[in-house]
């Protein structure tokens, strides 16, 4: 599982990374945004993958970490918030730029 | 347990909150805005005076005791920071009086949620609320960058690189706290230092890589060399007053690594490798810095890259991470925070006065008032480090501090040389704005306007008069950084023999 869940948040940030690097915003937002699928995924295994336990103290001896839930919780809601803003940010430089290029290149 | 600690916190997000919802009455805004942020540095000098003594101030968030609930922490740093942001804030926020801003309902709810951003980073004691001021801070800065007028081109692309930059930066500063929480277990910072201290030595390399992260982040936001390019297009076509305020925000960088750096990973560690790496960046910062105000082609952004250069002085001082070295960057930070802030205002003063031409390092009319060459002056003089006023002081104390240190030589060279550039940049900006005119412009500007942009200049020659009781809470600062121990039981208390391995 470990493994799995590795290659998956490493595919992500890969994806990421390369539409972050591009030169039109919204290949740059969605970049944005499966970096931060990638960093949620990986927040979230800070506390150790573990499988069908509580996922707060309970009865049981063991219980899954509650932290990274919240952190992840946490970073979600800002992400959202962020590329909710980021995307109003790229219509506006569409408009005052002339082009949807980073640089605002003419056309 | 005293609830001053949280006023700062508090009262910005219900003072901006109010002022939204009386988002079609911008009167009512700017009336909020000013008593919110006067209120405010009221209390900063409570808890400076609190602070003063050397006692920590522990607030425990819902009364849940540390390390499971959240911490706001008030000590020496904590206290100097949020008095110093509220020092600048207030006089920014009077020279935004004086202008167009003064109309704007959301400059001035953002203006507050800003202030909540900066002291909540400052004050808190849990890395991961650390992470969520910062994204508070942003995110109000983000808007503030665009409020305004005069934007256009130049404005929209520099903020959406300079957003687009901190979104990665969150990115990283996730991956950092992922990987120090898999490790430790904890994210309280208090509790951390205890645990970094007794790490297993198989799990000291990923600590260590989380540390190098953590860095990278804070050099992100303090703008040091490589991650400063996003700096000088983001300051210099903002609006004055919100370039005011933005002096303070590299310097929430340069706090993070202080606090970080001294309290969780100290030297001793692997994880505090990540300081070798300071001096060097540090010393190539202050050096393109200078190169970097050379070639400026308008006063704002000659500024810019002299907030670039105090941020590598600032970090040059932190890095030789001993008590003379810390004092001497604690006294150059309360210099160059006002000092460049003052300046974003006295060039928003020339550019107004000169009207089309702005504050490009061009010919044109010459502004009417002779009293704005003299707070250029003041200010130019303050920056580049000449006797008498502060930034003499200020550099003095860190090349003093680096006397005896491997990196001495390199610093010397590094700083005086760049220092030489600044002053040889602003002499060349100030002859071109002030005596290579074409006739005088008929804007006047108005005098109010120019005692608002004197008075954060006014601190350079304060922070002379009163150099001994500074540079002494600055050295007792130093001293209490240095020592992580009282903060780490003020934070813990009772449950330290508990929770220590």
């Amino acid at each position: 599982m470990n493994a799995l869940f590795a290659i998956a948040i490493a595919i992500l940030t890969a994806c990421g990374v390369y539409l972050l690097l591009r030169a039109r915003t919204y290949p740059v937002v969605l970049g944005l945004t499966l970096l931060s699928y990638g960093v949620n995924l990986f927040l979230f295994a800070s506390g150790g993958l573990t499988q069908a336990r509580a996922p707060v103290l309970g009865t049981q001896v063991t219980y899954a970490d509650p932290l990274p839930q919240a952190l992840v919780l946490t970073a979600i809601v800002i992400g959202f918030g962020m590329t909710a803003f980021l995307l109003i940010l790229s219509l506006l430089a569409r408009r005052d730029l002339g082009s949807d290029h980073v640089d605002g290149g003419r056309e | 347990m005293s609830h001053l600690i949280i006023a700062p916190v508090i009262l910005p997000l219900v003072a901006g909150a109010i002022i939204l919802l009386l988002y079609r009455r911008p009167g009512a805004g700017l009336a909020i805005n000013l008593a919110a942020t006067m209120a405010l540095f009221g209390i900063s000098i409570a808890l400076l005076g609190g602070a003063a003594s050397g006692a920590y101030g522990v607030y425990a968030l819902g009364d849940w005791p540390a390390p499971y609930g959240i911490v706001l922490v008030q000590d020496r740093l904590s206290a100097l920071m949020v008095a110093l942001t509220a020092a600048l804030a207030l006089s920014a926020l009077l020279y935004a009086t004086s202008g167009a801003l003064r109309r704007d309902g959301h400059f001035h709810a953002l203006f507050q949620f800003q202030l909540f951003g900066l002291n909540g980073a400052f004050l808190t004691g849990d890395l991961f609320n650390l992470f969520v001021f910062f994204e508070v801070l942003l995110i109000a800065s983000y808007g503030l960058l665009l409020c305004g007028e005069g934007g256009g081109r130049d404005r929209t692309r520099a903020a959406l690189h300079y957003v687009v930059l901190n979104l990665a930066g969150s990115a990283v500063f996730l991956v950092a706290l992922g990987i120090i929480y898999s490790v430790t277990g904890t994210l309280n910072m208090a509790d951390l230092a205890v645990k970094v201290a007794n790490v297993r030595s198989e799990d000291a390399g990923l600590l260590g890589s989380g540390s190098l992260l953590l860095l990278v982040v804070f050099a992100l936001k303090a703008a040091l060399l490589p991650l400063h390019f996003w700096l000088p297009a983001a300051y210099s076509h903002a609006a004055a007053p919100v370039a005011a305020l933005f002096a303070v925000m590299t310097k929430v960088g340069v706090y993070a690594i202080l606090r970080v750096y001294t309290l969780i990973f100290g030297t001793t560690s692997v994880a505090g490798a990540a300081l070798d790496w300071l001096l060097p960046l540090a010393i190539l910062t202050i050096v393109l810095a200078g190169l970097g105000a050379l070639a400026a082609t308008s006063l704002r952004r000659l500024v810019s890259y002299l907030v670039i250069l105090s941020v590598g002085t600032l970090l040059a001082g932190v890095s030789l991470f001993n008590a003379a070295g810390l004092a001497a960057a604690l006294y150059y930070l309360l210099h160059t925070t006002l000092v460049t802030g003052a300046l974003y205002l006295v060039a928003d003063l020339i550019a107004r006065s000169r009207g089309g031409v702005g504050d490009d390092l061009a010919s044109g009319p010459a502004p009417a008032r002779a009293s704005l060459g003299m707070l250029f002056m003041l200010g130019a003089v303050a920056i580049a480090g000449l006797p008498p006023l502060s930034g003499f002081l200020g550099k003095l104390l860190v090349l003093e501090a680096a006397i005896g240190h491997a990196g001495m030589a390199w610093l010397w060279a590094g700083l005086l040389g760049s220092s030489l550039l600044a002053i040889i940049a602003l002499s060349r900006a100030g002859s071109s704005l002030f005596w290579h005119t074409s006739g005088e412009s008929k804007i006047r500007v108005r005098p109010a306007a120019l005692v608002y942009a004197a008075l954060p200049l006014a601190a350079s020659p304060l922070l002379v008069v009163f150099a001994e009781p500074v540079s002494d809470y600055a050295s007792a600062t130093a001293a209490q950084l240095l020592a992580p121990e009282g903060y780490i039981l003020a934070v813990l208390g009772s449950s330290l023999g508990a929770i220590a391995p």
